[in-house]
């Protein structure tokens, strides 16, 4: 049924429809765009006209000039990725892994194991803190990659195990049988897996770096210093220093937004699949 | 199902399964080591106390029974467990209904642009709420005035006022900040409940009649109902472990004069120390098993009270 045959009716309910979407959308990113459109604007211009997109005349960098005079962001990001992209690898690897064996294996506690795996789901990772503190005091890594990488592979592990082996069980059990058969190992059937669920391990990887890099209690608490502060805590300390310099916040807010914008359009398609999907299983 | 076990009985002899070992060693490893023996240690540490000479003694539930009831910590307990009631049913009323009904728009049978309406509404949901916080703070004050410009624009410039500094509004404001971002999660969950009723049933509904809001009512709630359960309690998980919104926005006090104040900043509090209060780990300890038990009190209402009694409607 295309918009041309419609009746009146449904064409008055599609106008209503559409009208509140956009409503939403416009709640719902009018903040960031404000935020990044008075980022390139000169002081003044901010204050008086805060909703008029930067021109000729009122076009500035000031801000981003100040940011990479007074704040090491290429340092924070360099910090991010390093933990983000490093937990991401352990969850996936490990993750997939214990999926691989839970799914696959038929030994005793097996479910036993998957429930205290999936404990983590819904217990937070945050109640520990004061003695993973001192486990980390202990161990000499406060204040390193480290300890941030473990705790956030520990966090993110539960609901990668979850979902991971949801989607194994689905892989068919003779293309495994046929693979033993011509003598694989079982290592090598598990390597045969793992690309049959890209998918799912896709949709995992997304939303384990989401809130890794944007969390701020761990860096607080376990890595602080200025050498390991990640993107959200260099910002966050960066904002309670230079409030009063309105340029500097504007751009220090946009340069943190836009990376992890610009790659959420282009990954929102798995994204969403990947949470409708895990929802689903 | 599961697929035959490597070792299959009778060809060969019962060798000890170490493959299985190898694949689950490191996740039980790391999980246990940094996840689940933390939190079984830190809920040890609570049922401790520090005595004259400063050496830790059993104390059983010494440290509870002064955190509700100590004047020196109850009242700030109290203070941060109500807060984050209202907190949580801020989200409950406001975020949960929104995420519903656009996800009822979004699953309209013909929609175009469908995906990029999605994405747009889900995105300040992948943000740092740092940022998002900082953000807010910006377009609600009063020196920018932006939310006052808005205001004046429709003739509500009365209702202004500096929200996130005054004490009875501040929790409110905070709270409808939080929902902004987070109301992308529950969009995403119930649009997948919405799609997953068979259109058969919708079309057999539309055939007799019924218009679209009698369709919800009567046939598209009841069928999500588990989902409004998963997004209860994903929300109530969520919302009495909250923290970064309030520290980015109000600080670790929690201001205006702890009207802000949740478990979360109270436990960082605890914990840390702010300000001359010293920090206490035996007592941020308590916070948090406070923190586990009410978590798992809600958890289980939800395992054992509500998913129990919405089995029967699923279709």
């Amino acid at each position: 049924m295309t918009l041309r045959f419609a009746r009146p009716g449904q064409l008055a309910e599609r106008v209503v429809v559409h009208a509140l979407l956009i409503g939403y959308t416009v709640v719902a990113l009018f903040p960031i765009v404000l935020v990044v459109m008075n980022s390139l604007k000169q002081r003044n211009a901010i204050f008086s006209e805060p909703v008029v997109p930067p021109n000729g005349e009122t076009f500035s960098l000031i801000g981003y000039e100040t940011l990479a005079k007074r704040a090491d962001f290429p340092g924070y990001f360099g910090n991010s990725l390093i933990v983000t992209l490093s937990s991401m690898a352990l969850v996936l690897v490990i993750g997939s892994m214990a999926a691989f064996a839970l799914s696959e294996y038929r030994f005793r506690g097996n479910r036993l194991l998957g429930l205290y795996l999936a404990l983590g789901i819904m217990i937070p990772i945050r109640l520990g803190t004061v003695s993973l503190l001192q486990t980390f005091v202990a161990l000499g890594l406060v204040n390193t990659h480290a300890a941030l990488i473990l705790v956030y592979t520990a966090q993110g592990l539960p609901l990668a195990i979850f979902i991971l082996s949801a989607f194994m069980r689905d892989v068919p059990g003779e293309l495994k049988d046929a693979a033993r058969i011509d003598g694989a190992s079982e290592y090598r059937v598990y390597a045969m897996v793992v690309p049959l669920v890209r998918p799912a391990m896709a949709a995992i990887a997304t939303f384990t770096i989401i809130p890794i890099w944007n969390d701020l209690w761990w860096p607080i608490i376990l890595a602080p210093s200025r050498q390991t502060a990640t993107i959200t805590l260099g910002t966050q300390q960066f904002l309670g220093q230079f409030v009063s310099d309105w340029n500097a916040v504007l751009a220090s807010l946009t340069i943190a937004m836009v990376p992890v914008l610009i790659l959420y359009f282009l990954l929102s398609r798995q994204l969403i699949r990947g949470i409708l999907g895990g929802a689903l299983k | 199902m599961a697929a035959p076990s490597a070792v299959a009985p009778g060809r060969r002899p019962r060798r000890f399964p170490w493959h299985i070992v190898v694949f689950l060693a490191p996740a039980v490893a790391v999980y246990t080591a940094f996840m689940v023996w933390p939190l079984i240690d830190t809920l040890r540490l609570s049922l401790f106390r520090l005595d004259e000479v400063g050496q830790t003694v059993f104390g059983g539930i010494d440290n509870y029974v002064r955190l509700l009831t100590d004047d020196r910590w109850s009242p700030r307990f109290w203070n941060a467990f109500q807060n984050n009631v209202v907190f949580f049913a801020i989200h409950m009323l406001v975020q949960n209904p929104i995420g519903l009904g656009l996800a009822l728009l979004l699953t309209q049978r013909v929609l175009r642009g469908r995906a990029v309406y999605r994405a747009l509404i889900f995105a300040p949901t992948v943000l740092s709420v740092v940022i998002i916080g900082f953000i807010w703070k910006l377009i609600l004050s009063p020196l920018w005035g932006i939310a006052r410009d808005g205001l004046q624009a429709v003739g509500l410039e009365d209702l202004f006022g500096p929200w996130l500094g005054v004490p009875d509004t501040a929790l409110i404001t905070v709270s409808l900040i939080s929902v902004w971002q987070w109301v992308g999660i529950p969009m995403i969950l119930f649009s997948t409940a919405l799609l997953s009723i068979s259109d058969e049933i919708l079309e057999a509904a539309r055939v007799d009649g019924a218009g679209k809001w009698h369709t919800f009512w009567s046939i598209q709630l009841p069928l999500i109902l588990p989902t409004v359960g998963i997004v209860a309690v994903l929300t109530f998980v969520g919302n009495f472990n909250a923290f970064d919104l309030i520290y980015s926005v109000q600080g670790a006090l929690a201001g205006p004069a702890f009207s802000t104040d949740i478990l979360g900043t109270f436990f960082y509090r605890t914990f840390f120390g702010f300000q001359l209060q010293l920090g206490n780990p035996i007592m941020g300890a308590t916070v948090a098993g406070m923190m586990f038990l009410i978590i798992l009190f809600g958890v289980c209402l939800y395992l054992f009270g509500v998913q129990r009694r919405l089995v029967r409607y699923e279709a």
